[in-house]
């Protein structure tokens, strides 16, 4: 296996819960060319899936669309960032809501993962063409 | 995701095979919700299930919650080693009834 220090790498893919595998091989293909734990890969690639997932959840309601979201992972000097990119609904930062640990209903579990996941969640405006643009970062050993 | 419906003894084994997502989640509900709703005790063998995400495990909530209220129960046999994280993660260990 590679040990890459440097890594930047970006796909696009149709806002769709179809696309959630494809998500998932992307990062997977990604976090094989990094010498970490198998359960920290499984544990980011959930993340990244998570936050997809509510982009197609929330940004759009599920709505079919042609738009794509963009997904860029960058690795340096130990600091991983996952960018996520779309042109959905702008995300209205007061309504996020994770799930509290002793509330035990469906939902909110997406939010609630990628916040134990990761070390930092950042929702910052896009830049056009862009409407969203979600920051999650982690410090990684490796 | 792939999935095959057995019977024994009265309870209904849904063996799940693959992995569990947003976009299967509907039809994950549609093996599992009508035998719940026939009262019937469900075994979810989850040996198979490589992958599950925040809506998979949702249904398994759901899945917990239908059948209490109905009187019966659910059970998650056999569960694969990246499913059990998930649900630790979820902190649902001590809710949903683990074999």
């Amino acid at each position: 296996m590679n040990n890459l220090a440097q890594i930047s790498e970006q796909r696009d893919f149709v806002v769709s819960s179809s696309s959630l595998k494809d998500v998932r091989s992307f990062s997977r293909e990604v976090f094989e060319k990094v010498n970490i734990d198998q359960d920290l890969k499984d544990e980011l690639v959930l993340a990244i899936a998570e936050a997809a997932q509510n982009i197609v959840k929330h940004a759009y309601q599920g709505e079919d669309t042609e738009d794509k979201m963009e997904i860029k992972i960058s690795l340096a000097n130990g600091n991983l960032e996952i960018g996520f990119f779309d042109k959905g609904r702008p995300v209205e930062k007061d309504k996020i809501r994770h799930r509290k640990i002793d509330d035990i209903k469906p939902g909110g579990l997406g939010t609630f993962f990628i916040q134990q996941i990761m070390d930092a969640v950042v929702f910052k405006e896009g830049e056009k063409p862009w409407i969203n643009h979600l920051i999650l970062s982690k410090k990684i050993d490796y | 995701m792939s999935y095959k419906v057995t019977e024994e003894g009265g309870i209904s084994i849904v063996h799940l095979d693959g992995e569990i997502d947003m976009d299967v989640t509907e039809k994950a509900k549609e093996i599992i919700m009508p035998l719940i709703e026939a009262k019937k005790e469900v075994h979810l063998n989850l040996k198979d299930v490589q992958y599950m995400d925040s809506s998979g495990i949702s249904v398994l909530i759901e899945s917990h919650q239908k059948a209490t209220e109905l009187g019966t129960k659910v059970i998650l046999k056999d569960i694969s080693k990246s499913v059990l994280k998930v649900i630790m993660m979820a902190k649902l260990e001590q809710i949903l009834n683990l074999d």
